[in-house]
């Protein structure tokens, strides 16, 4: 079967009872998300930004619809290293984001991490991992943690198309299935590993066969709309809250920008053409249309919106540029956490 | 054809032999048969004829001097002929040569002493491989420094003659913890003059060819001494010696007599009212001379910790510049030689210097008869510059009074 | 003073523990309803019941991890490995998440946690199943390791482990279990990082831990100091990260020799990094260079007389001590 999305082509006569607050806030987090991606782009492009940069281009409406939207602050979210968006949307600052990403000691985790290991204890960020599909176990261990003290947290868990062929993601599914733990997995299927198609890499193309093996309950998603996202990833959610019991949605979705900063937007395994089809369906544009057909927004409000924006990606610049970098002093501040007697 | 002579095996259980008289001597002519040289077994002394005729080219071992078996002792060969290749295995150099080590080859049993050459054992330097390093572990390294053994002269019993603990704590129980040298009997060497011994070399010519130096004893009768020094270490913690009473018995005359504790400048002298005493002490590479500042104001508790504290420093090599620089007297004491008696050279820029000599027991005349006595000489070397006989004797005369009555020195 | 046997020891220390702190849960492979491979988990199950003590498939990446992940997220899991050996499929997780997670969130995540079970050789099982990988765990910064020799020293030791704020490699053996000692009445912990000199001895320091020095070293000190003449100072680490090494220094002052005998492979081993650091601390109280005796440097054959050659044995250790005391 396919991989090719479908243009989304439904339209929503309802948009759920949201009120309007809520779903022009998703619209801010959403032009945040990919304006903010834009800037580390740039700034990877000057040299201030080291290392790996893995870019949301493209699939804002997974990390809005999902995790601003289906959960709440106390629902512990967790993935791999494509996590800005994730963080962003899940509450934690944009600016100590940014200086993470240049490396400076007002980072979220004090210049430690760096771009892959987006952390946040208050907003319950779980990270930012960089081996692939390790995660996911510990996704399981977070949902063990809320039943075992009698909690009500769901954990998110995110993922690559890829992670879904590597061992801990089938010890983590079978375990979360056997023991009934709140975690929903949500595979961000954009098609490609880096530069393997899905279809070059998995047995089954359609991954949520996958999550059949250990008899999950699955759905497949459309991440081009984020009140779709929205729906059903909270479906998924009110259910392991009140059961228990695990997901595995797959959600398409596509990345405008290559695998990371070094890898190659298009070329022998993607053309350009496609790229430029995919972006006609860009989410943030789609949910644009749905606000205006909603006559809950305007063209002079899109625009105040990016100037909005903007301003926030600026200041974001601003903070992380005058940061001091980590003293060296900081070198073994963080090596064993003492015991505080308990 | 050059060949080497070895010492024989002339017992069955003889390991080394002593040369006592080589009959021929270095660039004679032997001829087959005839007595070479006389050799010392354990037993007895033998004769060892020799079976080549030809030059005796050179000998290697000479008279007096000790072989093990199977070591080269000499060489004969023909008049001209570079024999530098049969010597090769021989150093020139003390330390080296004479080895107890077993050789690899020994001769038959009771077999004349003309023997076929056999190849020279290569003569092992104590624990020294081929490049002359020395091996040693570090903490037989560390041994042999703090007590001054010579660590090249050390035999090593490790792997490859690495000196060991149990070598080092050899040489240290075998009595002897100077530096351990064996010499060649009847060689010279070069010692190279470490830096010190050069200052030295310098400043005593210096002050022997400058001022002109004359001397005068003095005996103290040391009873009254002794009784004090009992007295003050039933009173102190540490140890106090004579060195310290007399530093400051010398302290306090010297404040009396501050002629003696002066400068010669030309035009003057400077004379100094606070003593700064140097203490000679021997260290290898010669002498070093620490010094107490302010004796005059120390009491001998003081002067006994500063002294200890110097004294170990300079054995470690630790001295800072100022603390042997600057002094205004020097006391050089030999006594501990069993030295009765000496005269010492002024170190410029001083005006003079004290040698001291040992505590004798000796028959000595009290109030008309003859008792046992212990009593010490003391010499001092002036500079007639500045000081004349009279004044040395006065200063003397003053310095015995305190150590006859040292109770003074708490006035 | 109560004498139990090293399973009981380590037992009570998890019982103990369970009590003082709800957070503490046992997971691991047959630990709840089999009372535990090795029955050290033996009536757990049903003084506390199946949310405390729990029966993991065998998915190792899978269990380690969600112990990383409930760490995290506020408890205090204890991760059996059946062995040590099966803790490779879950070194990534241990190695990259468990050990680094403080580290790498900058303070905003720790993983209070310990990861149990039996290390080494026991007889006959084979290359996989004999490992002693102690060196891999204490290589990567952000872990401790412990191994104690004793069951005082394993009670005390695990009690601690329990109650540190970071992942520890608890590394057992299972030719000990059934060891019996003595433990101390009441409450007690042992400290990380302070080792025990196990017996006084003036000539040559041996170094040892675990069943090593249990089964092998203690088996062979009488008798070789007998036969050579000397008298060997025994000392056990009880921890190897952090290691004491002013103990073992303070003793290599005294006999100016050290001999290391481990179960490890010889390349970088515990027993390297141990002499390593000791040859620069007391260079210059060592009179011959530091000795090892390693397991031989193949995998474990299954024969068993090949097997006795290539573990630490009496006669490894006679020749250790001999070239380090230059006795021939």
């Amino acid at each position: 079967m396919s991989t090719t999305s479908a243009a989304p082509k439904k339209q929503h006569s309802r948009l759920f009872g949201l009120p309007k607050e809520t779903l022009l806030d998703w619209y801010d987090d959403m032009l945040l998300v990919r304006r903010f991606e834009e800037k580390c782009a740039q700034l990877y492009g000057m040299g201030k930004i080291m290392g790996f940069c893995h870019l949301y281009n493209g699939q804002e409406a997974i990390s809005t619809g999902a995790v601003k939207g289906a959960i709440t602050r106390d629902d512990y979210v967790i993935t791999a290293y494509r996590d800005h968006g994730l963080a962003i949307s899940k509450g934690v600052d944009p600016k100590p984001i940014m200086a993470e990403l240049l490396g400076k000691v007002t980072g979220t985790t004090r210049g430690q991490g760096g771009s892959m290991h987006i952390f946040d204890k208050e907003t319950n960020f779980l990270g930012g991992h960089a081996i692939v599909g390790s995660h996911i176990p510990i996704a399981a261990g977070a949902a063990f943690a809320s039943k075992y003290k009698g909690e009500k947290r769901v954990c998110l868990c995110f993922m690559g198309d890829g992670a879904t062929n590597i061992g801990a993601f089938h010890e983590g599914l079978n375990l979360a299935a056997l023991w009934k733990l709140p975690v929903v997995f949500i595979i961000e299927n954009n098609r490609y590993s880096m530069g393997t198609s899905v279809r070059r890499s998995s047995a089954v193309e359609e991954l949520i066969k996958k999550g059949l093996g250990y008899d999950l309950r699955t759905e497949v998603i459309d991440g081009f709309n984020v009140l779709e996202v929205y729906t059903k990833v909270k479906a998924a959610v009110d259910h392991a809250r009140e059961t228990y019991e695990p997901s595995l949605l797959e959600i398409r979705t596509y990345r405008y920008r290559g695998h990371s900063m070094s890898d190659p937007i298009h070329g022998h395994y993607r053309t350009k053409e496609e790229v430029e089809e995919q972006k006609k369906y860009d989410p943030i544009s789609v949910f644009a249309e749905i606000l205006k057909a909603e006559k809950l927004v305007d063209e002079e409000w899109l625009d105040e919106a990016e100037k909005r924006i903007k301003a926030i990606v600026e200041e974001c610049v601003t903070f992380a540029e005058n940061s001091p970098e980590p003293p060296l002093e900081n070198l073994y501040d963080v090596y064993y956490k003492e015991s505080n007697g308990e | 054809m050059a060949t080497k002579i070895m010492m024989p095996k002339l017992s069955d259980t003889m390991e080394e032999g002593v040369i006592l008289k080589w009959v021929r001597k270095e660039g004679e002519k032997v001829k087959q048969g005839e007595t070479l040289v006389e050799i010392e077994s354990d037993k007895a002394d033998m004769e060892l004829e020799a079976y080549d005729s030809g030059v005796l080219r050179k000998i290697v071992v000479p008279e007096g001097g000790k072989a093990a078996i199977g070591a080269l002792i000499a060489v004969i060969g023909d008049p001209n002929e570079d024999i530098s290749g049969m010597l090769a295995d021989v150093p020139l150099t003390p330390g080296k040569a004479v080895s107890a080590e077993k050789p690899k080859e020994t001769a038959p049993k009771g077999a004349a002493p003309a023997q076929p050459p056999t190849p020279a054992t290569p003569v092992q330097p104590a624990g020294q491989p081929g490049d002359g390093r020395t091996k040693a572990s570090p903490l037989a390294k560390r041994l042999a420094q703090d007590h001054h053994v010579n660590i090249a002269g050390v035999q090593g019993s490790g792997p490859q003659g690495r000196v060991i603990k149990r070598d080092v704590e050899g040489v240290l129980s075998s009595g002897s913890a100077v530096p351990q040298r064996t010499y060649l009997a009847g060689t010279s060497e070069d010692v190279a003059l470490s830096p010190i011994r050069k200052t030295i070399a310098k400043r005593m010519t210096e002050s022997k060819t400058t001022a002109p130096h004359f001397y005068v004893t003095i005996e103290a009768d040391m009873e009254p001494a002794m009784t004090f020094r009992e007295q003050l270490n039933a009173a102190s913690e540490s140890k106090i010696s004579f060195t310290d009473i007399l530093i400051k018995a010398t302290a306090s005359a010297l404040m009396r007599h501050p002629q003696i504790n002066a400068t010669y400048l030309g035009d003057s002298m400077k004379q100094y009212h606070y003593v700064h005493m140097a203490v000679a002490v021997a260290l290898d590479e010669g002498l070093v001379t620490p010094i107490i500042r302010n004796c005059e104001q120390k009491g001998i508790a003081a002067i006994n910790a500063d002294l200890r504290d110097l004294a170990e420093r300079a054995r470690n090599r630790k001295l800072k510049p100022e603390e042997y620089t600057g002094a205004t007297f020097t006391i050089s004491n030999l006594g501990m030689y069993g030295v009765e008696e000496f005269v010492a050279i002024i170190n410029p820029p001083e005006g003079a210097i004290l040698a001291v000599g040992s505590i004798v027991e000796k028959p000595v005349v009290k109030k008309g008869a003859i008792v046992i006595g212990h009593t010490m000489k003391m010499t001092l070397s002036s500079d007639h510059r500045i000081i004349d006989g009279a004044v040395a004797a006065r200063f003397l005369q003053d310095l015995k009074k305190i150590l006859e009555n040292p109770a003074s020195l708490a006035l | 003073m109560p004498t139990v046997s090293l399973r009981e020891a380590l037992n009570q220390a998890i019982d103990e523990e369970m009590a003082r702190d709800e957070r503490v849960f046992l997971m691991g492979e047959e630990v709840a309803e089999y009372n535990g491979a090795y029955k050290v988990s033996q009536g757990l199950l049903a003084k506390w019941g199946p949310r405390r003590i729990i029966d993991t498939p065998i998915a190792e990446a899978g269990f380690a991890g969600i112990g990383i992940g409930a760490a995290m997220c506020g408890l205090r899991p204890i991760v059996e490995f059946m062995t040590w050996n099966f803790s490779l499929v879950a070194y990534d997780q241990i190695a990259n998440h468990a050990a680094k997670m403080y580290s790498m969130t900058g303070g905003h995540f720790n993983v209070p946690m310990v990861f149990r079970g039996p290390g080494g050789a026991a007889h006959g099982l084979g290359a996989t199943h004999s490992q002693a990988l102690e060196s891999i765990y204490a290589h990567i910064p952000g872990l401790k390791v412990v191994m104690p020799s004793t069951c005082k020293d394993a009670k005390g030791l695990l009690k601690t482990a329990i109650r540190d704020e970071n992942p520890v490699i608890f590394i057992e053996s299972e030719v000990m279990y059934g060891d019996k000692g003595e433990i101390p009445e009441g409450e007690y912990t042992i400290p990380f990082g302070v080792g025990e000199v196990k017996k006084e001895g003036k000539d040559v320091t041996l170094v040892s831990w675990s069943k090593v020095l249990a089964h092998i070293v203690w088996k062979s000190v009488e008798k070789l100091e007998e036969e050579l003449g000397i008298s060997i100072e025994v000392i056990d680490p009880r921890t190897i990260k952090p290691m004491d090494y002013d103990l073992i220094v303070e003793s290599v002052k005294k006999t100016n020799r050290l001999l290391i005998v481990e179960e490890g492979w010889p390349f970088a081993s515990v027993g390297a990094q141990l002499s390593d650091e000791i040859t620069r601390r007391a260079f210059d109280y060592l009179d011959a260079p530091v000795e090892r005796v390693n397991q031989e440097d193949v995998p474990l054959p299954y024969a068993k007389a090949l097997e006795k050659h290539s573990l630490p044995n009496i006669d490894k250790i006679r020749a250790g001590l001999k070239k380090v005391l230059y006795i021939d």
